[in-house]
């Protein structure tokens, strides 16, 4: 047994000696990985329904088309109720928003198609859950325009006869003649059109008289590493809480240097004859080894009990890990050498660890950060680990993908290594 | 054995040790004294090569002691004044990592570690962890981890701290068999008795020099008698005698001054801190 490997095998057997702390550090992230997953959707599965209340202050068939239309709407779990209680649902955070159809909007919407006055739909949203608002207001337009449009070209009871229509636009005084003209001619000919049964026509596979509607209809399709897998939120909350965590036994790997020191170990360590380079590469030595086997535990949990899959490159993940496992023995390293007192030196580590991983995206997605704050977060060595794991996972990225993770954690470390024995304190 | 050459050594401005020559032959223990600040933990330091003199050479049986991984580190063993061993290793484990830093291993390495071991009346608890073991257990284990590679030199830094009488006197027991193997030994203390004990010569330092050095009876002549005048009584002198000659401003001072005597004499009884 040569001096590094004694060196290296010391560190280890002593870090994984300490079975309750090896158990917290394990536990901990899995659990928390566990949380977050299940909080930003778990495991592959139906899109969540959004709870929607919808209030009918009209009760016009216009209006009961659209309320049928969004009970129809699997991206809906909707309640039609009093507009007191919707309000009142709101604010407990029961559902997400509720829609108010005003009384007279069967008769209002369609003139409003042709430049009258517009009814006013007003849409109650619990603030909290704000970033459902744009789906519930663009699911209710698309409903709205499918549902007066079809009344328009229907001559459903309740509607202003296209006579009225024209009366309105020959007495208007804002049109000049021309104008009066042609939406006088665009009047009779859905009036002709209305006579004939609308647009319905043989070819008509739902049997619905159809009208003004969306010209498209989409699709929605998850791009997920393969495609016959789904995106599963457990590969970003282990990826985050994984790098959290190693970044926290760096963290007791470096404050152990500094234990070491005032117990005066270290000294007998240097009293040996062996060099610096040897000394302080054995500590990174041991602490990389270490973080690997960390990184593959939390993965293997990951994997076994949440269905998390290494979609992309083995051989790239096992790249990204390494690379940050080097990352994490050297950023302790750097503790080492910056730190005075081990307890004063622990808070502030994981002051710096916890800036660390919310700025690499480890507790949120990076790209719900602001623009300015994804661009700064480049420089950020955590993003480029979380990135990597998750290139390597649920993207299904292939080796080429970990290049960059790669190089960009190899060269901070190099950086935290070269600090570090720069500003490593050798002598007592 | 070992030969310290005019050693200094300065933290900024702030010469810890001025000049130090220090000699110490095989089969010999001696004493480095000091008070608080004197410059003994730093003479210690470059002599097992832990801080590089600013000038001044150290010397292990002709080898320089220089470089990290110098040869002459090889010859020396350093036993800490803190416990330095790893708890949570068993103390064959502790050995054995400390062996390996030495260049030993395999049969060689397990065979210094029992002897190590049995050295300091540990062999029984090989396999047990230090955590477990009692303050004199840790201290003589602290020893043994400076002992698996068979220095010929052994720096030791106040060896008995905080160990209870039966510990001190195995320890003492340890060193003098290690005198007789014919290692040399730097023992530093601050308790006069054990210099008084086990050091066959003592150097005093005070201010990072060397203010006297010697056998015990060349130092005790150090101490000048008690005043001007000296009475020689014989026979039992009681209490009641000694305070009468206080009470007329005589000191009173008994045959053959202590090391202690020595000591505060040279470097006064201000407080150190």
């Amino acid at each position: 047994m040569n001096a590094l490997a004694a060196l290296v095998r010391k560190d280890i057997v002593l870090y994984f000696g300490n079975r309750r702390a090896l158990l917290v550090t394990l536990a901990a992230p899995i659990l928390i990985a566990a949380f977050f997953g299940a909080v930003l959707g778990g495991a592959p599965r139906k899109p969540t329904r959004i709870p929607v209340a919808v209030v009918d202050l009209d009760g016009s068939t216009v209006s009961k088309s659209i309320v049928a239309a969004m009970k129809s709407d699997t991206a809906f779990e909707l309640r039609e109720m009093a507009e007191p209680e919707a309000v009142k649902l709101v604010r407990e955070g029961q559902v997400r928003a509720a829609a108010v159809i005003p009384a007279g909007f069967g008769r209002a919407a369609p003139r409003a198609l042709f430049g009258a006055a517009k009814p006013e739909i007003v849409i109650h949203y619990d603030p909290s859950q704000s970033t459902a608002l744009p789906l519930v207001s663009g699911l209710l337009a698309q409903h709205v325009m499918t549902g007066v449009g079809r009344a328009v070209f229907t001559a459903q009871a309740g509607l202003p006869s296209f006579a009225e229509l024209k009366r309105e636009v020959e007495a208007s005084p804002r049109l000049d003649d021309a104008r009066k003209h042609d939406l006088v001619t665009i009047f009779d000919s859905v009036e002709r059109l209305q006579a004939r049964g609308g647009l319905r026509t043989g070819d008509d596979a739902t049997g619905e008289a159809p009208g003004f509607a969306l010209p498209f209809k989409t699709r929605t399709a998850e791009v997920a590493g393969r495609v016959d897998r789904r995106y599963n939120a457990y590969a970003h909350s282990f990826a985050g809480m994984g790098v959290q965590f190693v970044l926290f036994m760096g963290i007791e790997m470096g404050v152990g240097l500094l234990l070491m020191r005032r117990m005066d170990l270290w000294k007998r360590l240097r009293a040996a004859p062996v060099s610096r380079a040897l000394l302080l590469g054995s500590r990174i030595a041991s602490g990389t080894l270490i973080a690997v086997a960390l990184v593959a535990a939390i993965y293997a949990a990951a994997i076994l009990f949440f269905g998390v899959r290494i979609d992309g490159s083995v051989v790239g993940f096992a790249a990204v890990a390494i690379a940050f496992a080097l990352l994490t023995s050297t950023f302790g390293l750097l503790i080492a050498a910056l730190g005075r007192t081990p307890e004063a030196t622990r808070g502030l580590a994981i002051l710096a660890t916890l800036l660390l991983v919310m700025l690499g995206g480890a507790w949120v997605p990076t790209f719900v950060f602001p623009d300015w704050l994804q661009s700064v977060t480049v420089w950020v060595p955590t993003r480029w680990a979380i990135d990597g794991l998750e290139a390597m996972t649920w993207r299904g990225q292939g080796l080429e993908a970990a290049w960059m993770p790669v190089a960009a954690m190899l060269a901070v470390s190099a950086v935290f290594a070269a600090i570090a024995v720069k500003r490593f304190a050798w002598e007592e | 054995m070992l030969v310290a050459t005019d050693l200094w050594k300065s933290y900024g401005a702030k010469a810890a040790v001025a000049g130090v020559s220090l000699t110490v032959g095989a089969g010999e223990i001696v004493g480095l004294l000091g008070p608080n600040g004197a410059g003994k933990s730093t003479t210690v330091a470059m002599l097992c090569g832990l801080a590089a003199p600013d000038r001044g050479t150290v010397a292990i049986g002709g080898d320089a002691v220089g470089g990290e991984a110098s040869a002459a580190k090889r010859r020396i063993g350093l036993v800490t004044q803190e416990v330095a061993i790893f708890e949570a290793l068993s103390a064959r484990a502790n050995l054995e990592l400390f062996g390996a830093l030495y260049g030993l291993e395999g049969p060689q390495l397990a065979e210094r570690a029992m002897g190590a071991l049995d050295l300091v009346g540990l062999s029984a608890q090989a396999n047990a962890k230090p955590a477990t073991f009692s303050g004199g257990m840790k201290r003589r284990l602290n020893i043994a981890c400076a002992l698996v590679h068979e220095p010929a030199v052994l720096l030791l830094d106040e060896p008995t701290v905080g160990v209870d009488p039966q510990s001190r006197n195995a320890i003492f027991d340890n060193l003098e068999t290690l005198r007789a193997q014919g290692k040399a030994l730097v023992y530093t203390t601050h308790y006069m008795e054990e210099a008084e004990r086990l050091c066959d010569r003592v150097v005093i330092m005070d201010h990072g020099r060397v203010i006297a050095s010697g056998d015990r009876e060349s130092l005790r002549g150090l101490v000048p008698p008690a005043n001007a005048r000296r009475l020689e009584l014989e026979g039992e002198i009681d209490d009641g005698l000694v305070q009468l000659l206080a009470a007329r401003g005589l000191a009173v001072r008994r045959p053959g001054a202590t090391l202690e005597d020595v000591f505060l004499h040279l470097t006064g009884r201000a407080l150190r801190d």
